[in-house]
């Protein structure tokens, strides 16, 4: 089966006073039809920076360097003709910041149709209302008519999904759609995400630092670092027997509710600058079970069944 | 250690003419707690929920509109306790991006008329190396370093002025997931090596869970539940934080499936009548529509009329 989204060897480079960077540098994965892909990391792993190239909406600053974004069996790293508004859409974080404070949700929602599929007005009010009905905003109607400020923080990235739902995308992707909401707020979004999976044949990349939220509706993990891919499994393997030792250290750190007051396992050291990232393995200056090999040699990726790791500690076993 | 009675406060929201106050919002309602020496005071609530205000009225930074709080004995007035300190969430916008990391753990003592030139150097010197950090950040600037070690700069200002409570306001939030787990251990061991006290002010039930001894949850300016942490999130009593900790993601299980907690929370400008949650509550009847007072049952204290009619 050919994939919706393949993403090879990108790296995306970025022009700063203090001189060039390469974030994302050399990831390789795919999305497929109908599943969702988590992506998981840190700041500065490079995470929204592969979601803004695949979206062709990167800074001014940046440009893919290497590499290559193949979208529905078509080459779109140029970023001419970008499918997105159509086949592909985008839910951002915070959602204050995506949509206009001057102008109704209505008539925000109802530009994206009108614009893209040529729709008449009273078809696009029709469909804007069955969305918004469907995505659990109650009384759309009257909600068409109100401004971003007259919403909660939770209905305004219902509104945001919808808006990204309209054209009823091949590929949805959603970066850290929770994080600025409230905890029972984030629960509700989450399973509207789920109805979502389940409803409809839209792929799902799903982008967040937070291990829990990911697993709660991703098929496949990726886990990223340093603008590296250190690992690629399906979630339940990633969380039973996670491979790479920084995948490892992340679970490890998370406190649970099973044991209490115990000293947590935290990866010592920092997230190192981009600017001038570590040789080798980017992970070595922090990773407890480092080999000579890791501070000299990049390892390669090794494929374990259904699962990517890259680490020399599989890399040797021969596995 | 510290005695908050009858707290509330209070914040006029519109004017008059005359610039006379007529709508007032109630960010805190009636709170009444107790902080024993040596343990973790945990406040949990989201958005609206009044923690973060009773945060800055224990600092001084608001002044209560009724209410009592007395701190080892004596009543709190005024501002700028050497013994109460705050931690602030995002470490980038507590410390000056400007000074030093020297000037900024020093400015306290200064303020305080502690020490000559030396002696306050080391000292700052004594607490840098408590919170994990060396002598050579002492001449940088906030943005040479990392995330981490300005929360841990953030931590040493308030430390190095030998404080018996410390407020976390948030501590991690702003964090990335491992370096979190090291401020985390890291304030565990301050907190035996200079027994301090913590009132730790949150959203992340996981957080709560794994540090405090007591929790308070609140919800729209007034407590629901409070005792015990280990209580609380075991076995949660009221329906709202039984909603809480159902909405806490485990990691590698997608438990939040079956979540089914509705509805928004309201505008702390124009709460419900009665118990502020009933707009929200499966378990909502007709007595909700009265404010439920809050009650012992078994150990600790709910507000819910579930638990004052047994």
């Amino acid at each position: 089966m050919n994939p919706l989204l393949l993403v090879e060897d990108l790296a995306v480079e970025f022009k700063t006073r203090l001189g060039k960077f390469y974030v994302p540098d050399g990831v390789t994965f795919s999305v497929f039809e109908g599943e969702c892909v988590g992506l998981v990391g840190e700041s500065g792993s490079g995470k929204s920076v592969t979601a803004l190239a695949i979206m062709g909406l990167l800074p001014k600053n940046a440009r893919v360097a290497r590499g290559r974004i193949l979208f529905d069996g078509v080459d779109i790293t140029s970023g001419n003709d970008h499918p997105r508004g159509k086949k592909m859409s985008m839910v951002f974080q915070n959602p204050l910041n995506s949509l206009n404070p001057n102008m109704k949700i209505g008539q925000q929602l109802c530009e994206v149709l009108e614009e893209n599929f040529k729709m008449s007005k009273e078809e696009a009010r029709k469909r804007v209302i069955e969305t918004m009905t469907k995505l659990g905003i109650p009384e759309a109607e009257k909600m068409l008519e109100r401004y971003p400020f007259e919403y909660s923080g939770g209905m305004r990235q219902r509104a945001m999904i919808a808006m990204a739902m309209l054209c009823e995308p091949k590929l949805l992707i959603a970066d850290e759609p929770t994080t600025a909401l409230d905890v029972t707020i984030q629960a509700q979004i989450m399973r509207l995400f789920k109805q979502l999976k389940s409803s409809s044949r839209t792929s799902i990349l799903f982008i967040s630092h937070d291990l829990s939220v990911v697993s709660q509706i991703a098929d496949r993990i990726i886990v990223m670092y340093a603008g590296k891919i250190c690992e690629i499994s399906p979630v339940k393997q990633l969380f039973e027997d996670p491979l790479h030792p920084y995948t490892q250290g992340l679970i490890a750190s998370v406190p649970d509710l099973k044991k209490k007051g115990s000293k947590l396992r935290s990866i010592e050291g920092n997230v190192p600058s981009l600017l001038d990232p570590p040789t080798g393995c980017r992970f070595h200056p922090r990773c407890n079970k480092k080999l000579e090999i890791c501070t000299q040699h990049e390892p390669d990726e090794v494929q374990m069944k259904d699962r990517i790791v890259k680490c020399w500690l599989y890399e040797k076993a021969g596995i | 250690m510290l005695r908050v009675e009858n707290l509330s406060k209070e914040f006029p929201v519109e004017f008059d003419v005359f610039g006379r106050p007529v709508k007032f919002l109630r960010a805190v309602q009636d709170v009444s707690f107790t902080v024993e020496e040596n343990t973790v005071f945990s406040i949990v609530g989201e958005s609206g929920s009044g923690k973060s205000t009773i945060a800055r009225i224990l600092c001084g930074i608001h002044k209560p509109t009724t209410g009592s709080i007395q701190f080892m004995g004596t009543p709190l007035k005024g501002s700028g306790h050497r013994e109460i300190q705050m931690v602030f969430q995002d470490p980038d916008s507590s410390l000056d991006p400007r000074k030093t990391v020297l000037f900024s753990i020093e400015e306290g003592l200064r303020i305080h008329r502690i020490g000559n030139k030396e002696e306050r150097r080391r000292l700052v010197i004594e607490t840098l190396k408590a919170v994990g950090l060396t002598e050579d950040v002492l001449s940088k600037y906030p943005h040479q370093l990392s995330g981490g070690q300005k929360q841990r700069v953030a931590i040493a200002r308030c430390l190095v002025l030998k404080p018996k409570l410390l407020i976390l306001d948030e501590p991690t939030s702003a964090l990335d997931v491992s370096v979190q787990a090291q401020i985390l251990n890291l304030l565990m061991e301050l907190k035996r090596e200079f027994s301090l006290t913590y009132i730790l002010i949150t959203h992340d039930l996981k957080i709560v869970y794994h540090l405090s001894d007591y929790t308070m949850v609140m919800y729209l300016g007034q407590i629901m539940e409070m005792g015990q942490t280990e209580r609380i999130i075991q076995e949660p009593m009221h329906p709202y934080t039984k909603a809480l900790v159902a909405a806490i993601p485990a990691v590698g299980t997608d438990n939040l499936k079956d979540f089914s907690l509705k509805g928004e929370i309201p505008s702390p400008l124009n709460p419900p009548k009665g118990c502020p949650f009933k707009t929200r509550c499966d378990f909502a009847f007709e007595k909700c529509n009265e404010r439920p007072p809050l009650t012992d049952f078994r150990g600790r204290k709910v507000r819910c009329h579930l638990y004052t009619e047994v």
